[in-house]
């Protein structure tokens, strides 16, 4: 019914997708998996119309069909529950169900609220739930407020004359287990007038609901299955590829860790996010945690961040006990994070290469009270250098470079301010394969001289192949230790295993 | 990895940032588009002197440059003090207040016709502390109570000059005090002591903005907050120290505007408001933060005096003025905005 031809796309010089070609048939759920940054996203907005692909073509029904914006999916049928919930939060049931096509309910440049309000109503009979669509938004459940989207794409088919296709965007990401069993069971008694897309990194989930999964990696579509046909093991071997290559994560260079602790928490809590970690990590040690969304793995980075301050428990930098309430406090105990929005966290994009590597720490480039341009300028030089950051000099603004290359500015500027530990926060999200490799091997540098480290990554196989150590979290409590040395790195199965 | 062409799309308006020591260089670059839109208002400015000139000669009489000098005098100092705030991607609405209340004290502790108070010098010193003290007050109300600064600015703008509308009982106090009215008075290579003290605020600014950790810090801030945290810097403390720093130029204007008026009374700061943001903003500051700084400022302060002197030498209307004033205020952040990048502000 609707297919993807060769479908390519790429964002700022980054291949996000590559000749990517899928087929929906008619009353059917299509799986697709991959791990984050695999492509899957970018391949349903696409798909709804909100992205353009560079090349390739959509086809409808045996039609090549050109899609300039979600309008035009919508046209054509097409709807989407998106991951981050589209809802508007300050709008009632029936006014976000209706949302851009209120025109049906004007008179005269009047609105029918009455007439809307019953319309909405059933829209949302026809997924048999009943909720009050004069509540405000805000009020309702998640797994309420999945509903109302899914009574909102299904407004289609008062519009559309064909069949639906309705894309799930990991609608099961914010839902509890009963409430992904009312999904599901939805879903399956629409099957019969619309085809879906799933889209989750939730193996078993997919399996449970999908007709035919595809496995997406690296921004191609690495694989296709009925999902009858395979167990969740044997997706996930094929998900996350090819088998860990020592050299991709430089681990020739992983050096035993010194004796000295840096980090030294026991028994840290916060309340409703996580408890009783213990975790040390030693100087020149990388530590990585493992867990999916929801497991505390980044709550315990942000309370040693000093974003979150821990509620329970003692957390010694060096050897002294600490109780961060600002990251502030944390940078001045020589922590540097590196974060993953390097947009939002990591560097002002207005400022230059120089004015982003000395924001944390310009003492070294004063003189007699005054910023010495002479020296910043110098400073970041040699670190250009050092890093082989591809730039034309320390002037350009940082919203001119790559990402690999902002992210080396923003280790730069840790480095000028003498962190002995590092946060890496998904260090490597969004960088292409070269950018990637850049990065490890800056890490393994640092790691050498003596830096602590600590890793959350999108992938495990970048968790177990950078780390000396590993921790997997569930529920807010470690559930698991690993030991990396380099040659005895832990399988995946073994650590997914301790994860779900 | 090469630079990215995608990226460099979104408008450079080069970079005014920390760039002072590297203008120079970028001047004599290959010219671009994007360079040709950063010295936009020196050209605006440079268009604007010749035109009035070709309209009016006597425009570029070395009296009537005095008189813009002169003039450019007030608001320059303002509008040094309002570029910190609006790069920090604040606002603040307090000009006019804490502009009065440094008058106000100014008038009353020196010699004066409506009290014996005669304390000379310290009468200016007096008004420079109150007016910063209000930017501190104002700083500490926006980051501990969390109120938005337009807020915040918006209520200390009318505590302030209902303070010195009181004190000065309702009436304007004549400032007597010869020594302070020889800022306006007195003449230094032919230009009145008042510019010279501009001039000196302005550099001051300048030596803030570019070579002190508080001037990067304020355009970190303004460029990227959640960096800037991220990074270790203080936000309260910049804030705060920022906005004593507005006060400390407002305090200093209003301490000029008093002696080139000889009294302060309830409409002394009148107008002010308007065109120092005005003047920040047609220099090219983005109101957004973070872009931009005094020097643009300068330019700015510089546009927005001689046009209304060459409509007053054209003999145009007050109001018409005003309206062709408003009209520029919206042309200067319409044609500034990369327009693309941002949502509608709310």
């Amino acid at each position: 019914m609707l297919t993807a031809n060769e479908i390519s796309k790429s964002f700022a010089g980054v291949h996000a997708l590559k000749n990517v070609s899928l087929d929906i048939r008619p009353n059917e759920v299509v799986g697709l998996i991959g791990e984050n940054g695999a492509g899957k996203s970018t391949l349903m907005r696409i798909l709804a119309g909100t992205h353009q692909p560079d090349g390739g073509t959509l086809m409808l029904d045996g039609q090549p069909l050109k899609l300039r914006n979600a309008r035009d999916g919508a046209a054509h049928g097409i709807g989407m529950v998106f991951q981050e919930q589209s809802l508007l939060l300050n709008l009632s049931v029936a006014e976000n169900i209706y949302l851009g096509q209120e025109d049906q309910f004007v008179r005269f440049g009047v609105m029918n609220w009455t007439r809307m309000r019953a319309a909405a109503k059933r829209q949302l009979a026809k997924i048999g739930v009943d909720i009050d669509v004069t509540a405000r938004t805000s009020e309702l459940t998640f797994a309420a407020r999945q509903m109302v989207e899914l009574a909102k794409a299904l407004t289609l088919e008062e519009t559309v004359s064909r069949p639906l296709v309705i894309l799930l965007d990991e609608p099961t990401s914010v839902l509890s287990g009963s409430d992904i069993d009312v999904l599901f069971k939805r879903v399956r008694s629409l099957k019969s007038r619309a085809s879906f897309v799933f889209v989750s990194h939730r193996l078993d989930e997919v399996l449970r609901i999908s007709d035919r999964v595809y496995t997406m990696k690296d921004g191609q579509v690495v694989a296709e299955h009925r999902a009858s046909d395979i167990t969740g093991p044997e997706l996930h071997e094929i998900m996350v590829g090819r088998g860990l290559q020592a050299s991709y994560y430089k681990e020739n260079k992983q050096l035993p860790p010194r004796s000295e602790i840096v980090v030294d928490a026991s028994r840290l809590c916060i309340n409703g996010a996580f408890h009783d970690v213990d975790l040390q990590i030693r100087a020149g040690e990388i530590v990585g945690i493992a867990g999916v969304v929801g497991s505390g793995r980044e709550e315990v980075t942000r309370a040693i961040g000093g974003f979150l301050t821990h509620t329970g428990g003692t957390l010694k930098i060096n050897g002294e006990a600490v109780h961060f309430r600002r990251p502030q406090q944390a940078v001045r105990k020589s922590i540097g994070y590196i974060p993953r929005e390097r947009r939002v966290e990591g560097l002002v994009m207005f400022l230059s290469i120089a004015e982003n590597i000395t924001l944390a720490d310009l003492s070294s480039v004063m003189r007699n009270g005054a910023i010495d341009y002479g020296r910043e300028r110098k400073l970041a030089s040699d670190w250009i250098r050092r890093l082989r950051i591809k730039a034309p000099g320390p002037d350009i603004a940082c919203r001119k470079l790559s990402g690999g290359n902002q992210q080396k500015v923003v280790l730069a500027r840790w480095m000028t301010a003498g962190s002995r530990i590092l946060i890496l926060d998904h260090p490597t999200r969004g960088l292409d394969v070269g950018a990637k490799e850049e990065v490890y091997e800056l890490v393994r540098e640092l790691s050498s001289q003596g830096v602590a480290i600590l890793l959350i990554s999108d992938t495990l196989e970048e968790t177990i192949g950078l780390s000396h150590r590993v921790l997997v979290m569930r529920d807010g409590a470690v559930t698991a230790h690993f030991d990396a040395a380099p040659g005895r790195k832990p399988d995946q199965v073994d650590l997914v295993r301790a994860m779900v | 990895m090469t630079i990215n062409a995608q990226n460099i799309k979104s408008i450079t308006k080069s970079k005014q940032a920390g760039a002072m020591p590297t203008v120079g260089g970028r001047l004599f670059g290959r010219p671009n588009l994007k360079q040709l839109r950063a010295y936009a208002p020196l050209l605006v400015l440079i268009a604007l002197c010749v035109l009035i000139t070709i309209a009016n000669p006597n425009f570029i009489e070395l009296r009537n440059l005095v008189r813009v000098a002169n003039s450019a005098a007030v608001p320059l100092t303002l509008a040094m003090g309002l570029t910190f705030i609006i790069l920090l991607g604040s606002i603040d609405l307090s000009v006019e207040g804490s502009l009065s209340v440094a008058a106000m004290v100014t008038v009353l502790l020196a010699t004066n016709d409506a009290n014996a108070n005669s304390f000379g010098w310290l009468a200016v010193i007096a008004a420079i502390a109150a007016s910063t003290a209000m930017g501190f007050v104002t700083g500490v109300i926006q980051t501990f109570l969390r109120i938005p600064s337009f807020m915040a600015t918006l209520g200390v703008w009318f505590i302030g000059l209902g303070i010195s509308v009181y004190m000065l009982g309702g009436s304007a106090v004549r400032l007597m005090d010869p020594s302070i009215r020889d800022l306006a008075l007195m003449r230094v290579l032919g230009l009145p002591v008042a510019v010279w003290v501009a001039l000196v605020a302005f550099l001051l600014a300048c030596g803030v903005q570019y070579y002190t950790r508080l001037g990067r810090h304020i355009m970190a801030i303004g460029g990227g907050e959640d960096v800037a945290e991220l990074s270790g810097i203080n936000l309260r403390r910049v804030r705060i120290m920022a906005f004593s720093l507005a006060g400390f130029f407002f305090g200093i204007a209003g301490v000029l505007a008093a002696a080139q008026l000889g009294r302060s009374d309830a409409v002394i700061a009148d107008g002010r408001l308007f065109a120092a943001v005005t003047a920040v903003v047609v220099g090219g500051t983005a109101l957004t933060g973070g872009e931009g700084g005094v020097v643009n400022t300068l330019i700015g302060v510089l546009i927005v005096t001689v046009l209304s002197n060459g409509m007053i030498l054209l003999g145009i209307s007050p109001y018409v003025q005003q309206t062709v004033q408003g009209l520029m205020i919206i042309a200067a952040v319409a044609l500034s905005l990369d327009r693309l990048r941002l949502k509608i502000v709310k």
